[in-house]
């Protein structure tokens, strides 16, 4: 009888969790080998020519990977561990093999109010330490707050940056209005001087960075091997996670327009459309707590080819959408399990990496 | 016991006297638990541990334990107060469930953790009278 009634109740709650899950089936037929061991929160990582990595630990460590080795590197800048903040994401500059530019997000407690918010700085690295440092952009204003710090950078084909910051838990003040910092992309040169054409740059008391607002949390963002275009992802709120494609000046309406609700259950609005402001290409309800981004360019995964992978931190799998005129047709689970998928990136060899939190970075195998 | 009658009596004399401006004698721990309602530790939570811990304290079935009349919780003090401040890894047992992920410290003050200690077991009908204090979780060491 015991025993009955304790299947019952697992039954329950399986059925009760089976139901917090999202629909897309599970493809089996992949597997992955790991190639970093022991990682913590590998929030980002990049390949250098050599084919050695760099490997940002979220506490606060970036990692160069060589010969099966980790090296600390050192003279990193005051980080701000809390919440979701502390060392972000990490790029090297298009042109990294003859000018040496990493460039790297993380949240800083600079400035004078409590609390930090992200910053993006570019350096060298000489002697396993940073040198000729130069921060590039620094939000403000601080805050104690431990939500949404955005973080992603990426390059676009002329050599502009782009990088994403979270609305810092302050939706109702950040995300809609020019003049602060948060639920924007950013857009500046290399050097982190601002663009002549940037959508901002006469409006008064805007910051001039901006390149697209009315965001919540951008944590996926890369270069459409095709078309060039920006793609991003955001976390929604319950049940609105996004993508988007990120074009100059537009509004991509968070919290005026969401399929989503606060996570308590509560309405946030019931507008999903306004004019003047952009929809998703995609929403995920229940959400899957997107991070990471990347399109399969290479011919190393046959039909794969032109997927766009995104990692769930939520559900533990890294998405593979099917696109079809700039749509997702079709989602399947790849990796199943595996953990919270932090980040992917495709290697210069034409595989697949998935940072993935607790486990380490991992190479996609399809059988 | 008669200390006690005594010392709570003067306690709610100084309470009353000064409620004309609205101080609370804050050593206190009766009158403190007694006012609280833990509104700074209900923020610190929903800041950085409902999103896992989900606002009703239940967490996530086989993945995020619960707080929500947890017996670890409540037997636990020291290490609860321990896994706040530096985090948590490895296996536990929460009301006869094990899990086994993995909690980053989020980087809290000492008083935000106490903060937080307090309204966590006073909530969603757990009871802690004694409550954390910014020196005890000071105090506390990995």
């Amino acid at each position: 009888m015991r025993a009955q009634k304790s299947t019952y109740f697992l039954l329950l709650l399986f059925v009760f969790s089976a139901c917090a899950q999202d629909k897309n089936p599970i493809n089996k037929n992949n597997s992955y080998e790991v190639v970093v061991e022991d990682l913590t929160n590998p929030w980002g990582f990049v390949f250098l020519p050599d084919n050695s990595m760099l490997i940002t630990e979220k506490e606060g460590k970036l990692i160069h990977y060589k010969n099966k080795i980790k090296n600390e590197i050192k003279n990193l800048p005051e980080i701000y561990v809390r919440g979701q903040g502390g060392l972000l994401d990490i790029n090297i500059h298009p042109n990294y093999k003859k000018n040496g530019w990493i460039y790297f997000s993380y949240a800083s407690p600079k400035g004078e109010e409590k609390g930090g918010n992200t910053a993006i700085m570019r350096a060298k690295i000489k002697n396993n330490a940073l040198s000729e440092k130069e921060l590039l952009y620094k939000a403000t204003p601080n805050t104690t707050k431990g939500q949404h710090f955005g973080s992603r950078i990426v390059f676009d084909k002329e050599g502009y940056l782009y990088f994403s910051i979270g609305e810092r838990g302050n939706r109702d003040e950040n995300p809609q209005d020019l003049t602060r910092d948060g639920g924007k992309i950013y857009r500046l040169n290399d050097d982190g001087s601002i663009p002549n054409d940037n959508p901002f740059v006469d409006s008064k008391g805007a910051k001039k960075a901006i390149w697209s607002y009315g965001h919540r949390n951008p944590q996926g963002m890369e270069l459409h091997p095709d078309t060039q275009e920006i793609w991003t992802h955001e976390h929604g709120p319950k049940g609105g996670d996004e993508i988007n494609i990120i074009r100059k000046g537009k509004n991509y309406g968070w919290p005026v327009i969401t399929y989503g609700k606060n996570y308590s259950g509560t309405s946030i609005t019931d507008e999903t459309k306004k004019e003047g402001m952009e929809e998703p290409l995609h929403y995920w309800d229940p959400s899957i707590a997107p991070s990471g981004m990347s399109f399969i360019s290479s011919n190393k995964y046959g039909d794969w080819k032109g997927s766009l992978l995104v990692g769930s931190l939520k559900f533990s799998y890294l998405d593979r959408c099917d696109l079809k005129d700039g749509k997702v047709i079709k989602e399947e689970r790849l990796l199943d399990g595996i953990g919270r998928v932090r980040s992917i990136e495709q290697g210069p060899d034409g595989y697949i990496y998935v940072g993935v939190e607790n486990l380490g970075i991992v190479k996609l195998i399809r059988h | 016991m008669k200390n006690l009658s005594f010392s709570l009596a003067l306690i709610f004399l100084v309470c009353a006297c000064n409620s004309s401006d609205k101080k609370t004698d804050k050593n206190s721990l009766a009158v403190n638990y007694v006012n609280q309602n833990f509104s700074e530790g209900k923020e610190i939570y929903n800041d950085f541990c409902a999103q896992c811990h989900m606002p009703n304290g239940k967490g996530m079935p086989k993945v995020i334990p619960p707080l929500a009349k947890s017996d670890f919780l409540i037997k636990n003090r020291l290490e609860s107060i321990k896994a706040i401040k530096y985090g948590l890894s490895g296996e536990i047992t929460v009301n006869g469930e094990l899990y086994n992920s993995v909690m980053a410290a989020q980087g809290l003050s000492n008083k935000e953790i106490a903060d937080v200690m307090n309204y966590i077991s006073n909530n969603w009908g757990n009871i802690n009278t004694v409550l954390a204090t910014e020196k005890e979780v000071q105090n506390i060491e990995r």
